[in-house]
């Protein structure tokens, strides 16, 4: 048994999440983990002390006080297919900031961040390697994004004002793999996915265990910034889901309302109504500044991504 | 043994060697960045190769003038309500026997928003005009086209063929700031293949178009003529706008020599 009690204290938001379960995974060893979701209480071994907490609370304090934490790696970001819009913001932007303050008062040495590149927006006039300096037009596309992009501006702020926080915001594209429930993850699991006739934007997708190394090694080599992660590999919609073995569903995209006008009428989500521009144009992120800053490589190709997908169904 | 016949006879295995040993960075699953995809880059070669050589007949000169390797713009006159000079002056990069290119065409903004035809553009190499995309591309040592007129170019109408309308002055940024050398070209006969007799403004409002021809049901099957001129080299500092256009002036005043050359060399054919 290893001795934890030396060891730097982290904490790890979301915790029920599949990303998170790797991460914690990973770090175990070297980090004394204190772990917390707002969701739900999550079960973990007898060493690593699991809180269900609203990050708005006082309880969130007295984590603080009561772990003096060296560092966060802040995964709890409320996903844009989970809760409402109200709630969202309530936890990602209110309780993001909470998590911020409380990080300086507590004099917490290092922030990680997971945001998303839905933050971009999928345009037509996007270009095809979208850098970490390009506008961030998601709020100006729908309204269920503006938590997504608020919490971005909000990390940004507190990342130059504060510089002692450490702050590194991670801008993935689509993390797909086994557990992971997100819009991406579901739509490949499905045995008929919709598709938008006529479109089929180019897509990044990672592994959820590279992201997991992703994240892993930006925390441990804490250059402060703000990154996208990708690999400079892309594939259309459309042939990611036969890749997948999935059977298309086709769903005309004209006219606009078209795609949410039939999901009325069958009292089925076809796909996530604020999301529909990413199923229409593409948001395909440069990854190339996380590569070379963090000499990281994924390990999984899309190939081996897909045939998980292909596999389940089979 | 027959349908490898008629393979090799849509596409001869020249022409499909020429797209393989193109030099693009394609993933693991033959997509580019961008969409182009190789198989699909050979269906439209094998299409615009019948167009090509079979319907327009064209002619093609100066090809000799177009850099082996390394980023290169090619910058045309557009003409023609349909993009149709676009294709040809790809296939002609393609099937330059001086130098085999796979070039990169700048589309206009609005193609991308059209359901399967923005997908169609993007398998086959076809970009939205936007600057990034280009800068990134010649980045990548690609060699790409750009029609500075625009829709302005293809919507101007019959009566004012061959007259150069209006340049956008973007492609000369982007070819100082990344020293890319230009390469003109004049093209004839797009003009009388696709003529525009008219616009229906009406229906080209209604369905969000720059201009709904009035026109014939099918192109004319005329001889078109491609005239490539020698690179241009530009470098800065820009100092102003008027500056940038004067430059720009250059290429447009050598692209209308080229026109010229090519309607004489067209009259005499």
């Amino acid at each position: 048994m290893i001795d934890t009690s030396t060891l730097p204290c982290l904490l790890i938001t979301g915790a029920a999440g599949a990303l998170a379960q790797q991460v914690i995974a990973r770090l175990r060893d070297k980090y004394r983990l204190v772990v917390c979701d707002s969701r739900r209480e999550v079960s973990m071994p007898e060493d690593i002390p699991s809180y269900r907490v609203d990050f708005n609370k006082r309880r969130f304090e007295d984590l603080f006080k009561e772990y003096h934490f060296d560092g966060i790696i802040h995964l709890g970001r409320i996903g844009s297919n989970e809760n409402s819009r109200e709630g969202r913001y309530n936890a990602n932007v209110i309780g993001s900031q909470r998590l911020l303050d409380l990080a300086r008062k507590y004099k917490v040495k290092q922030t990680l961040i997971l945001s998303t590149y839905f933050v971009y927006g999928a345009h037509p006039l996007n270009p095809a390697y979208l850098t970490e300096s390009a506008p961030l037009k998601a709020a100006g596309i729908t309204m269920d994004l503006v938590d997504s992009v608020e919490l971005e501006n909000l990390s940004t702020i507190y990342l130059w004002k504060y510089p002692e926080l450490n702050i590194t915001i991670l801008r993935p594209c689509n993390i797909v793999g086994p557990g992971v429930n997100n819009t991406l993850g579901q739509l490949l699991m499905q045995e008929r996915t919709p598709v938008l006739m006529g479109y089929s934007p180019m897509m990044q997708f990672i592994h959820l265990e590279d992201m997991a190394s992703a994240i892993v090694v930006a925390f441990e080599q804490n250059h402060a910034g703000i990154y996208n992660i990708a690999p400079d590999d892309c594939v259309p919609y459309q042939v990611a889901l036969s890749l997948c073995g999935c059977k298309k569903l086709p769903i005309p995209s004209v006219p606009e309302n078209m795609p949410l006008l039939l999901a009325k009428l069958t009292g089925r989500e076809l796909l996530p109504p604020h999301l529909l521009d990413y199923f229409k144009h593409s948001a395909t992120i440069d990854g190339s500044l996380f590569s070379q800053t963090f000499d990281f490589k994924p390990r999984y190709s899309l190939k081996d991504i897909f045939a998980h997908y292909k596999h389940l169904k089979s | 043994m027959p349908f490898k016949k008629l393979k090799n006879w849509l596409l001869p295995p020249d022409l499909k060697a020429k797209i393989d040993n193109a030099p693009k960075p394609l993933g693991s699953l033959d997509y580019d960045r961008w969409g182009y995809h190789r198989n699909s880059a050979y269906k439209a070669a094998a299409g615009v190769r019948f167009l090509y050589d079979h319907y327009f007949k064209v002619q093609a000169f100066g090809r000799e003038n177009v850099p082996t390797q390394g980023r290169v713009l090619i910058i045309a006159n557009h003409s023609g309500y349909l993009p149709m000079d676009g294709a040809l002056l790809g296939y002609s990069l393609l099937s330059n026997p001086y130098a085999p290119r796979v070039p990169r065409a700048m589309i206009e903004r609005l193609f991308t928003n059209i359901p399967y035809v923005g997908n169609f553009f993007s398998q086959i190499g076809a970009v939205t005009g936007q600057t990034q995309n280009c800068i990134d591309m010649l980045k990548q040592e690609e060699a790409v086209i750009v029609f500075p007129e625009g829709v302005r170019g293809t919507g101007k109408g019959f009566v004012k063929r061959y007259q150069l309308q209006r340049f956008g002055n973007g492609f000369m940024d982007i070819a100082i700031d990344t020293n890319t050398p230009i390469i003109p070209v004049g093209i004839v006969g797009c003009e009388e293949a696709l003529p525009m007799f008219g616009n229906a403004e009406g229906l080209a409002k209604k369905f969000g178009l720059p201009y709904f021809p009035i026109t014939v049901p099918f192109p004319i099957p005329t001889r078109v003529t491609l005239n490539f001129g020698e690179p241009l080299y530009f470098s800065g500092p820009i100092h102003s706008e008027d500056d940038l256009e004067a430059k720009v002036n250059v290429v447009k005043a050598k692209i209308r020599q080229l026109i010229a050359d090519a309607q004489h060399k067209h009259g005499v054919k």
